[in-house]
C-alpha cells in the first residue's frame, strides 16, 4: 500500500483547527470534573452514611459503565424525559457540546475522587494525631496538613486520569462535535485515506500528552520540594 | 520538690480502657501534681502508651473519669481542644508537618489554634528553637534533619502552645543510640524548669535522675508506683524485679 506523507502534511493543519474544542471540553470537564471529585471526597470521608452512600453509588455508576455510553445516555437518552426538557439544564444538555462536557465530568469526576481518597489514605497517621493533639480542629486539619500532602500524593495518578479525560474528548466526535477526532472522520470520509488521518491524528494527540505529562512532572517535583529538596 | 497544691493538675479516676473486648486499662488511679514528673515503664502492650494518650484524649476512655486541672475530659468538643492546648505531646516518630519548614511546623498551631499574630509565632517559634538548640535549621524541611534533631523540633513544636503539663510517649525509642542523649538533655532541661511531665520511657538513667515517681505497668494495671530509689532497689512486686531484671541486666 502507499502511504502518502503529502496528505499528513496537508491535513494536520486541518485537524488542528478542532484543537481549541478539544481543549475547552478538557479544561472544562477537567474543572467542573475536579469540584465533584473533592464534593465526593468530602462525602466519602465524611463518616456520614448517608453522605458516603450516595457518593459510592454514584462512582460505581460512573466507573462502571462506558464513557461513550455514558454520552449517548446523556445525549440522546435524556430529553426523552419531558422532565429534562422542562429543566433549566435543558439549554445545556440540548447541545452536543453540554452534553460531551457533562458526560466527561461525571466519568472524571467519579474517576478522581478515588484518586483523591487514594492521596488522603497515605498520610502519615502520626502526622494527623500530631495536629489532633495541638489542638487543631477536623476542618483545619484538613485544609493545613491532609489537602496539601495528599495533593501531593495523588499527582502521579491524577496526570493519568487527566491524559485518559484528553484522549476521551475525542468520543465527542460521535455526537456531532467537530473536534480533531471529528474533523478526522469528515477529511477521511472524503479522502478515503483513514491510514494517513487517522496516524496523524494519532501523533498530534501523543505530542499532547507529552506537554502534559511534562506538566505534571514539573509541578510534581514542585509539590515534593520538602521531599527531595 | 513536690507542689503542694489542693486540686491535682491530672487526675483519673478508676479508668477503664477497651479496644473491643481486649482491655487496654483496668482501674487505673493516678494523680500528678503541678511541677511532678512522673516515668512510666513496662512492657510493650502494657498499656503505658493508651494510658497518656486518654489524658489528651487521643483515646477517649470507657469507663472511670479524667480531670485535667479540674475539669472533666467528656465528648464534649470544646472542651476536649481547650484541654489539649494545656497539654502538649511528643510521639516516639516526631510526626512533624513534613510538608512545612521547622519554623512553619512551629508557627502552625500557634495561628491557627492560639491565634497568635504571624511575627509573635516566629518569634515564639524562634525561642523555643534556640532553647532546643537548632535555631539555624529553622528554614530546613523535617527530611533534612537527624533524628534527634526531629524530635527535638518536636518537643519545641509543643513547648510553643505553651502547655501546663508535657506528655512523652517513647521519645527516644525510634533514635539512633547517640542521638537519645540530645533529646534527654532538653527533657531534663525541662524538667528542671518544672514543667509537669508524664514520660513513657524505657531511659531508666532518666528516671533515676528526673522522676518523682516511677510507674510500672503491666497488662492495663498500675502493678507499682514509687519514688525512683524505692523503685530500682526495693521494688515491692515480682513483675516488677522480672521487668527491671530484664532491662537492667545489659
Amino acid at each position: 500500500m502507499n502511504f502518502d506523507i503529502s496528505l499528513v502534511t496537508g491535513t494536520i493543519p486541518k485537524m488542528l483547527v478542532g484543537i481549541g474544542l478539544t481543549f475547552e471540553l478538557m479544561f472544562l470537564s477537567a474543572i467542573i470534573g475536579l469540584i465533584l471529585a473533592i464534593v465526593l471526597l468530602l462525602m466519602r470521608i465524611s463518616g456520614k452514611w448517608y453522605l458516603g452512600w450516595p457518593a459510592q453509588v454514584f462512582i460505581y455508576v460512573f466507573r462502571g459503565t462506558p464513557i461513550l455510553v455514558q454520552i449517548f445516555i446523556i445525549y440522546y437518552g435524556l430529553p426523552q424525559f419531558e422532565a429534562v426538557r422542562d429543566s433549566i439544564f435543558w439549554p445545556i444538555l440540548r447541545e452536543p457540546f453540554g452534553s460531551a462536557v457533562v458526560a466527561l465530568s461525571l466519568n472524571t469526576g467519579a474517576y478522581v475522587s478515588e484518586i483523591l481518597r487514594g492521596g488522603v489514605l497515605g498520610v502519615d497517621r502520626g502526622v494527623h494525631e500530631a495536629a489532633t493533639a495541638l489542638g487543631l480542629s477536623a476542618r483545619q486539619k484538613f485544609i493545613y496538613i491532609t489537602a496539601p500532602i495528599a495533593t501531593r500524593l495523588a499527582i502521579p495518578a491524577y496526570s493519568n486520569d487527566f491524559i485518559s479525560l484528553m484522549k476521551a474528548t475525542s468520543l465527542a466526535s460521535t455526537i456531532t462535535l467537530m473536534d480533531m477526532t471529528g474533523i478526522a472522520r469528515t477529511i477521511v470520509a472524503q479522502t478515503f485515506a483513514p491510514y494517513e488521518i487517522f496516524i496523524s491524528l494519532a501523533i498530534i494527540y501523543m505530542i499532547l500528552t507529552f506537554i502534559i505529562q511534562k506538566s505534571f512532572g514539573r509541578f510534581e517535583r514542585y509539590m515534593s520540594k520538602y521531599v527531595n529538596p | 520538690m513536690t507542689n503542694t497544691d489542693t486540686i491535682p493538675l491530672i487526675q483519673l479516676k478508676n479508668v477503664d480502657k477497651f479496644f473491643g473486648s481486649f482491655q487496654a486499662l483496668s482501674n487505673i488511679d493516678l494523680e500528678v501534681r503541678k511541677g511532678e514528673k512522673i516515668v512510666v515503664c513496662g512492657p510493650s502492650g502494657s498499656g503505658k502508651s493508651t494510658l497518656i494518650r486518654c489524658i489528651n484524649r487521643l483515646e477517649s476512655h470507657s469507663a472511670g473519669h479524667i480531670f485535667i486541672s479540674g475539669k472533666e475530659l467528656t465528648d464534649q468538643v470544646k472542651d476536649i481542644n481547650a484541654i489539649r492546648r494545656e497539654v502538649g505531646m511528643v510521639f516516639q516518630s516526631f510526626n512533624l508537618f513534613p510538608h512545612m519548614t521547622i519554623v512553619k511546623n512551629l508557627m502552625l498551631a500557634q495561628q491557627l489554634v492560639r491565634k497568635t499574630n504571624k511575627v509573635e509565632a516566629r518569634e515564639t517559634a524562634m525561642h523555643y528553637l534556640e532553647r532546643v538548640k537548632i535555631p539555624d535549621q529553622a528554614d530546613k524541611y523535617p527530611v533534612q534533619l537527624s533524628g534527634g534533631q526531629q524530635q527535638r523540633v518536636a518537643i519545641a513544636r509543643a513547648l510553643c502552645m505553651k502547655p501546663e503539663i508535657m506528655l512523652f510517649d517513647e521519645p527516644t525509642s525510634a533514635l539512633d543510640p547517640e542521638m537519645i542523649s540530645e533529646v534527654l538533655d532538653v527533657m531534663t532541661g525541662l524538667a528542671e524548669d518544672g514543667m509537669t511531665m508524664i514520660v513513657v520511657t524505657h531511659e531508666m538513667g532518666f528516671a533515676r535522675s528526673v522522676a518523682d515517681r516511677v510507674i510500672f505497668m503491666d497488662v492495663g494495671e498500675i502493678v507499682e508506683e514509687a519514688d525512683p530509689e524505692t523503685f530500682f532497689n526495693n521494688p515491692k512486686h515480682e513483675r516488677t524485679k522480672n521487668f527491671l531484671s530484664q532491662i537492667l541486666q545489659h
